[in-house]
């Protein structure tokens, strides 16, 4: 293990967002200490870290916050710089930060709506929910062409940004009753979770997947009661 | 026409504030480059080749390259010509600069945009929006992360400048143009003397367009959105800058925390 100061984490278990920093600690074995929070009844430290988000992840390190997921990952690579997340190279580094942005951007975005979509349940709006979530399956699967993961031969920035989908997106499949990850369709993105999925640091990893399921039901229930939120 | 020594074209629009920052750090660490005037309601090719998934400016071309998204051409150069950095040395500061261009870019900008689509009562609450998130920045630079500096950079101009200053002077056009109060001196002195301030440099005279040039645009776009707020889709036209998108993008959060995002064309 690493050690470089102390390292706390302010989570949640069944957020993506949060997992991307752990496996980023895990793949450069930093020692940290964990802190689950209670979403609905945030703790004061969780406030006084991020008072503009109010959000996990949080990362502390020596007692200074770090808050936005990528941007901690950045933050990690670049304190931590063995095991890198990053290119070297700057426009490969740029290529990272976009596909990054992206997954933040439109895919999240999709997958949100389509899951929160559903139980409106009017067949053209789901529908077209389900398109928009495929035009995005097809840009990555097309990025991916002729490689194992979006970083090369090794999982990097991009993977871990977008690794919310190797999980998530299955989650979100079974949730909203709805299917998109069809390996004749996107033969390299189905390949990558599978490849994804096998790296140790991510593997062991991984909320459980019936309580993750089970918690997603509950926050599209509360979506429905609040459709406007 | 002979492509500059550099090797790098941007493809943009005038009134563009995304592209103005690309402008800028180019400018500020003295390359030379080609400029691609874009009509965001005819889109070139190139653009569209460059740009398959977003299709919008600012993108840079460097040696047949394209990169683009603003804060990440910005990073980019900042990597590839490392005399006169624009971003910090030190991990922490870059990570605050970070999450600093975020908020610029999925809150204050959207905030912003949304004053600039609305009116009335609606308008008045969004007022009420872009003075929080406004807050929010003084109150770094009075006692938080930017005390005591000139600039969020330091004594020079740095990234989070860059990105908070162009598109800041929309805010006195916007004020003008819809007779509200953005950025009152009063509430805001820091983050209204850092903006003077940042204006009087002569690498941003060079680049901001002429005040007279952006109300008129300005002009013409709010009766334009005001004219079709009746229609189904109240979506801004195409040649905006700072508007809105209906969409809502989440941000590193489980929980259901609603950003708006904003987003360049």
């Amino acid at each position: 293990m690493v050690s470089g100061g102390e390292v706390k984490l302010f989570g949640m278990w069944a957020s993506p967002a949060v997992r991307r920093v752990e496996w980023a600690l895990k793949l450069k074995g930093i020692k940290y200490e964990y802190v689950e929070e209670d979403i609905s009844n945030k703790s004061g430290a969780l406030v006084q870290y991020n008072p503009i988000n109010k959000q996990v992840p949080v990362l502390l390190h020596n007692g200074k916050p770090i808050v936005e997921s990528l941007v901690i990952l950045e933050y990690i690579d670049e304190v931590w710089k063995h095991h890198p997340i990053l290119p070297k190279d700057p426009y490969e580094r740029a290529m990272a930060r976009f596909w990054a942005a992206y997954s933040e951007d439109k895919v999240a975005l999709m997958c949100r709506d389509a899951v929160r979509r559903v139980f409106f349940a009017e067949g053209g709006e789901r529908a077209k929910a389900i398109e928009c979530l495929e035009e995005t399956l097809r840009a990555l699967d097309g990025e991916l062409e002729g490689k194992e993961f979006f970083g090369g031969e090794n999982i990097g920035f991009s993977d871990l940004v977008l690794g919310w989908m190797a999980f998530w997106l299955g989650v979100s499949e079974e949730v909203a009753s709805f299917e998109v990850l069809d390996p004749k369709k996107f033969p390299w993105f189905t390949s990558w979770i599978d490849n994804f999925l096998q790296v140790p640091a991510i593997k062991e990893n991984l909320p459980p997947r019936d309580k993750t399921v089970a918690f997603f039901h509950g926050y599209r229930r509360l979506h429905l009661a609040a459709p406007n939120c | 026409m002979e492509q500059a020594p550099s090797g790098l074209k941007l493809f943009g629009s005038w009134a563009s504030s995304y592209t103005h920052r690309v402008q800028l750090a180019l400018k500020l660490k003295g390359l030379d480059f080609e400029y691609m005037e874009e009509d965001l309601n005819n889109k070139s090719p190139s653009l569209l080749l460059y740009n398959p998934v977003y299709k919008k400016v600012p993108v840079l071309l460097h040696l047949d390259r394209p990169i683009v998204e603003s804060v990440i051409i910005l990073q980019y150069i900042d990597e590839t010509w490392t005399d006169r950095p624009i971003m910090p040395a030190d991990p922490y500061e870059r990570a605050v600069a970070r999450f600093w261009c975020y908020f610029a870019d999925d809150k204050l900008g959207p905030a912003v945009g949304a004053v600039f689509g609305l009116a009335g009562e609606d308008q008045k609450a969004a007022v009420a929006h872009v003075h929080e998130n406004l807050k929010l920045i003084e109150t770094e630079l009075r006692e938080g992360a930017f005390k005591g500096r000139r600039f969020f950079g330091g004594d020079k101009i740095g990234i989070l400048d860059i990105v908070l200053g162009c598109g800041s002077y929309w805010l006195a056009v916007f004020d003008e143009v819809m007779e509200v109060k953005l950025v009152d001196p009063e509430a805001f002195p820091l983050f209204h003397a850092w903006l003077r301030d940042f204006e009087e440099q002569e690498e941003v005279k060079e680049i901001i367009p002429a005040i007279d040039r952006l109300l008129e645009y300005a002009r013409g776009i709010r009766q334009m959105m005001l004219s079709l707020k009746d229609t189904p889709t109240a979506a801004a036209p195409a040649a905006t800058t700072t508007t809105t998108t209906t969409t809502t993008t989440t941000t590193n959060d489980n929980s259901n925390v609603a950003v708006e995002s904003g987003s360049s064309v």
